[in-house]
């Protein structure tokens, strides 16, 4: 039986080229201010899933949040071999933290149907909390594995992964339906092919509505897919005030461009009054609190 | 990571100004594949924005992917062990992505899987590849053997052989060389005969073959028994088997990731492509103008490689207190590297075009038979232009390649001689260029026998006609002293009514012509922006004097060299 596998991606600002202006005064990012950039180890989640549609058959799916212009990641997913993408677009999601963020992706994976496997970037470059795909196993009551640097096997009932840990790794193994969060140690992703870019380089957007079509994607063929479906909150059943800033308990005080220059090493004496000062320090200088 | 096309802003120009419009409606032909392929463009525009999103890929590809490997494959190189040839690691993995990107059928038709581009876009790919890795080229570059297939195979061959390149699951290889047949083709000795079921079979020895370890291979073979000039040669499609043993790869100066292998044919099975005897005349002189084409993008691409190290160089490097490249002895070096890199590249996507036009008249004289009386004259002057500019742009290509290489490492000084700086691979690998696919000798007698029958003053007037040059007049009369010099030479040499004269002076002539034909483009690259105003008026100040000093030397009647060199040349037979 062939996979159904999702992909949650994000369109990030490129926080290579941080400038002065990339926080807006109510704390979140101004996106505007940065070029936008497909987050790169959502590229790998991608990859990794096209690879088990290879091996296995199946069909990809990519999902993002994010306004209108978002959908370019969904046309870079189509770009690389994804056969279906579905755009979550709302005034509504706005301003989300991770919480709200994982609960409307929650319920648009919900609304796809039925799944084999989801996978997720391990982290986007904009936030760096690494929370999302954990958050949405949760909320779907899946098993999860974190952190996967390579996909040792699947089947159609069963993924045995290795998954990086502090100083070492582990190898776990679990039943299907799973969540891995991937990092960019587990594979390389493909480039665009020239022709799918040619193909769906100008596919728009469509609202839609009323349920999931199962007969909107055949499984195992390859488009051409008309329009990047597009969801409001409504059209997955999501309670509005548990979407973006409303939705989002987390406040961020301040974003700040921190450059590491020191080079060399402070030896700090192994007593209580010395330990107490560096961590005072540590406070004083924003780095601890 | 960069991406060479778009990190380049004079192919961004030339994406910018390139007229398209008549090669995208030969190439699309009514914009028929518009309800089989979605990825078929609807019309000029979507089509241009095609070339470009393509473009964009591979110059990521090679930016990003081909370029951090190179130096790796130089050193470890293409082996031979037992009989089997094994790429480098990142050759493989730089064919595997670029058979991800499904970029490997480029130019072939979309009923078989490939892109359907045009020669121009072709061109501009192979140069991003080639600056990123040269050797690479050999294998990417080498499309032009299922494009061989595709104009002279069968419906039959092309439906079996065309798919599998467009995959890139099949690599292709020219067999043409021989031990005693290098330049002098018309002496290949290996031979082709027909059992009683009708099936061709190879007997003989290949030298030089690039990538010869390939899947699919056209050869050249004597079909005609008893006979020993060209007429008597054709040309076979061969699958890889048993039959054929590489029997060692070349030790080599550069390209080290490209196999240079020879070849033992033991009774092997192949089939004919086209008709008997047709094939040195015909399919092989088609296969070698679209391979020269490819090797001088391949030189404009390693020029731009070394023209960028050594202006960084240049940049970082202090001495005396100031970065060198503020020294005139240092910015006049990278100064000439430059304009000469885009003086070629503008003569490199003019000829490209031509190129396309040639190849879009006949397929469509094919396609639309009712049409080819009406086109028969277009045809004919587009096939005479390709073929004296193919070989004037490998020429030129290739030797100001060299000498740009040449000025790098001496921007660079004591480090360029090292390892430690990519220059010398750059150096090492460019000199090929030159040479393979006829050496630049050769190149001037295919270009000779036009330029001196007028064909380059023709092309002249033609752009003059289509261009108001009065913007950009002042350089534009420099490019007409070009012309008038170049007219000169010819009724000279015409004059003097010695074969031995002409072609002793016929380098000086068609170097003259090169300078005409780039200094006229040029000038049209001028009308669209002022630093082209200025790229035109350093190539043409030197232009000038070259094709003065030329002309005189042959107005003198200079025949100094052809009755000396007996006697000059030590121990040279009497």
């Amino acid at each position: 039986m062939p996979l159904k596998i999702i992909v949650t991606v994000k369109q990030v600002p490129d926080t290579h080229n941080v400038s002065g202006d990339a926080m807006k005064p109510d704390g979140t990012v101004n996106r505007a201010a940065l070029p936008a950039i497909f987050n790169p180890e959502d590229l790998n989640a991608l990859e990794e899933a096209l690879r088990i549609k290879d091996t296995l058959g199946g069909t990809v799916t990519a999902v993002t949040m994010g306004p209108p212009g978002a959908s370019e990641v969904l046309r870079e997913c189509l770009y690389r071999g994804a056969d279906d993408v579905v755009l979550l677009s709302d005034r509504r999601f706005a301003g989300a933290d991770t919480l709200a963020t994982s609960y409307t992706l929650a319920c648009a994976i919900r609304k796809l149907g039925d799944f084999d496997l989801i996978l997720c970037g391990r982290q986007a470059i904009d936030g760096d909390t690494a929370q999302v795909g954990p958050q949405i196993a949760e909320k779907l009551g899946i098993n999860q594995f974190t952190s996967v640097s390579e996909v040792i096997d699947v089947s159609t009932d069963h993924i045995t992964v290795r998954r990086t840990i502090e100083s070492g790794f582990e190898i776990l193994r679990s039943g299907l339906p799973v969540l891995l969060t991937i990092t960019s140690d587990a594979n390389e992703p493909r480039p665009p092919s020239a022709k799918r870019a040619m193909a769906y380089k100008r596919i728009g957007r469509q609202a839609c509505q009323g349920d999931f079509d199962e007969a909107y994607i055949q499984p195992g063929v390859c488009g051409p897919l008309d329009f990047i479906r597009e969801w409001n909150a409504d059209s997955i059943g999501a309670d509005p005030q548990r979407c973006g800033l409303s939705g989002s308990p987390t406040k961020v005080k301040k974003v700040q461009n921190v450059v590491l220059t020191a080079s060399d090493s402070r030896k700090v004496p192994n007593t209580d009054a010395d330990i107490a000062k560096l961590i005072h320090d540590l406070i004083e200088e924003n780095i601890l609190g | 990571m960069s991406n060479f096309f778009r990190d380049n802003p004079d192919i961004l120009f030339h994406m910018e100004h390139l007229d398209f419009s008549r090669i995208v409606e030969l190439k699309e032909d009514g914009f028929a594949d518009r309800d089989r392929f979605p990825e078929a463009p609807t019309d000029l525009e979507d089509a241009v924005d095609n070339y470009r999103r393509v473009l964009d890929i591979v110059g990521d590809i090679a930016g990003g992917y081909v370029a951090p490997r190179a130096e790796q494959v130089d050193r470890t190189g293409a082996r031979f062990a037992d009989g089997v040839v094994t790429y480098a690691p990142g050759t493989r993995e730089a064919l595997e992505r670029l058979r991800q990107a499904e970029v490997m059928g480029f130019t072939l038709p979309r009923r078989y899987g490939g892109l359907n581009m045009p020669k121009t876009v072709y061109s501009i790919a192979i140069e991003m590849i080639s600056r990123a890795d040269a050797s690479l080229m050999n294998i990417f570059g080498l499309q032009e053997i299922a494009d061989t297939i595709n104009k002279f195979g069968s419906e039959e061959q092309k439906q079996r052989y065309l798919p599998r390149f467009c995959e890139g699951s099949v690599m292709g290889s020219m067999a043409l060389t021989e031990p005693d047949a290098g330049s002098d083709l018309q002496s290949v000795r290996l031979r082709s005969h027909q059992d009683e079921d009708g099936i061709w079979h190879l007997n003989g020895v290949k030298r030089f073959i690039t990538n010869g370890c390939a899947d699919i291979s056209l050869v050249m073979a004597r079909s005609e028994e008893g006979t020993t000039g060209g007429r008597g040669i054709s040309l076979f499609i061969y699958e890889r088997d048993e039959h054929m043993r590489i029997r060692r790869i070349e030790e080599k100066l550069g390209i080290h990731g490209s196999p240079t292998c020879e070849l033992q044919f033991d009774d092997a099975p192949a089939e004919l492509l086209g008709r008997r005897k047709m094939g040195l005349v015909k399919y092989t002189m088609s296969l070698m103008n679209g391979a020269r084409l490819g090797v001088a993008a391949q030189a404009v691409g390693i020029a731009e490689a070394a023209c960028r190290e050594a202006t960084r160089y240049a940049r970082d490097r202090t001495q005396f207190k100031k970065p060198i490249h503020q020294f005139a002895a240092v910015y006049e070096m990278l100064t000439c590297m430059q304009v000469d890199i885009e003086a070629a590249r503008t003569l490199l996507y003019e000829t490209s075009r031509i190129v396309d036009i040639k190849e879009g008249l006949e397929e469509k004289a094919e396609r639309h038979p009712e049409s080819a009386r009406d086109i028969a004259g277009a045809v004919k002057r587009y096939t005479k232009l390709a073929g004296v500019l193919t070989p004037m742009v490998k020429a030129y290509a290739s030797e100001v390649a060299n000498r740009i290489c040449y000025d790098a490492i001496q921007v660079h000084a004591g480090v360029g001689f090292t390892c430690d700086f990519p220059v010398e691979r750059l150096y090492r690998d460019v000199r090929i260029t030159n040479i393979y696919e006829g050496t630049t000798q050769l190149q001037v007698v295919a270009a000779i026998g036009t330029v001196l029958g007028g064909g380059i003053s023709e092309l002249l007037s033609a752009y003059e006609e289509e261009y108001d040059f009065s913007p950009v007049s002042e350089r534009f009369a420099q490019a007409e002293q070009l012309r008038r010099d170049l007219e000169a030479a010819v009724s000279a040499v015409k004059q003097a009514g010695d074969p031995a004269f002409q072609e002793y002076h016929s380098r000086r002539i068609v170097e003259t012509a090169i300078d005409a034909v780039t200094g006229y483009r040029l000038c049209i690259d001028a009308l669209y922006s002022e630093r082209k105003r200025k790229v035109a008026a350093l190539f043409l100040a030197r232009a000038v004097h070259r094709c003065r000093t030329r002309l005189e030397i042959i107005l003198s009647g200079d025949r100094n060299c052809m009755d000396f060199h007996p006697e000059i040349i030590a121990g040279f037979p009497e």
